[in-house]
């Protein structure tokens, strides 16, 4: 058992290095949330599953899964929160980026997203009938 | 658990911390900052989990809880101020 939890915690904590790795190093910021939020919600949800091993009990147990059910429920929902704001105040990109489909679709003074059936002049309907 | 195992643990979190700190400091936008914060309070939220395992104080966690809800709620903030126009550019 007491094994298992330093192998845990070590992977955990390698992993949140890794990713502030790749926050340094990574050209632009989308590149960056890949690194960080994938590899720091996995970090941080294996010290957690370390913490509840290395104690125990059952009330502890319960609180390291509290936490790392919350770190993996809300660290994408943060991360595209925080992508889509990006955008729309228009991040610059990578200039090896090779695709950006959005950016011909997407008005983002309106936050209007074409879905490319629209009629040619007609007016997008902006309230999303 | 063996005291080098969390020493290492300690030596990693805190190098992901000074890390995550120059981004934090370099930019050069406000969504690289604000990704830079949710890093540092999440590998916080490790340092205290594994402060707990090194003290066998299980009441830490409950600290770690809190923090982890508090960072999400910033991150989120963050992005809708950006998105009502807060700092274009």
């Amino acid at each position: 058992m007491n094994i298992l939890v330093s192998i845990i915690a070590l992977l955990g904590a390698a992993f949140i290095f890794i990713g502030a790795l790749g926050a340094v190093r990574m050209p632009d910021l989308m590149l960056r949330m890949h690194a960080t939020t994938k590899a720091g919600a996995l970090g941080g949800g294996l010290v957690a599953i370390a913490a509840g091993l290395h104690f125990g009990e059952a009330a502890v147990m319960v609180r390291t899964l509290a936490i790392l059910f919350f770190v993996i429920l809300t660290a994408p929902v943060a991360a595209h929160v925080i992508a889509r704001a990006a955008y729309f105040t228009g991040v610059k990109f990578w200039d090896r980026t090779i695709k950006d489909e959005l950016r011909d679709k997407l008005d983002t003074k309106g936050q209007y997203l074409a879905s490319g059936l629209e009629e040619p002049g007609e007016e997008p309907d902006r309230n999303g009938s | 658990m063996t005291g080098w195992v969390l020493t290492v643990v300690f030596a990693l979190l805190v190098m992901g911390l000074m890390l995550s700190f120059i981004r934090l400091v370099r930019g050069p936008s406000l969504a690289d900052r604000v990704i830079a914060l949710e890093l540092i309070a999440l590998t916080t939220v490790a340092l205290i989990l594994t402060y707990a395992m090194q003290t066998n104080v299980s009441d830490f966690i409950d600290v770690a809880l809190v923090l982890a809800l508090t960072g999400f709620m910033a991150a989120v903030g963050f992005a809708r101020f950006l998105e009502r126009g807060g700092a274009r550019k």
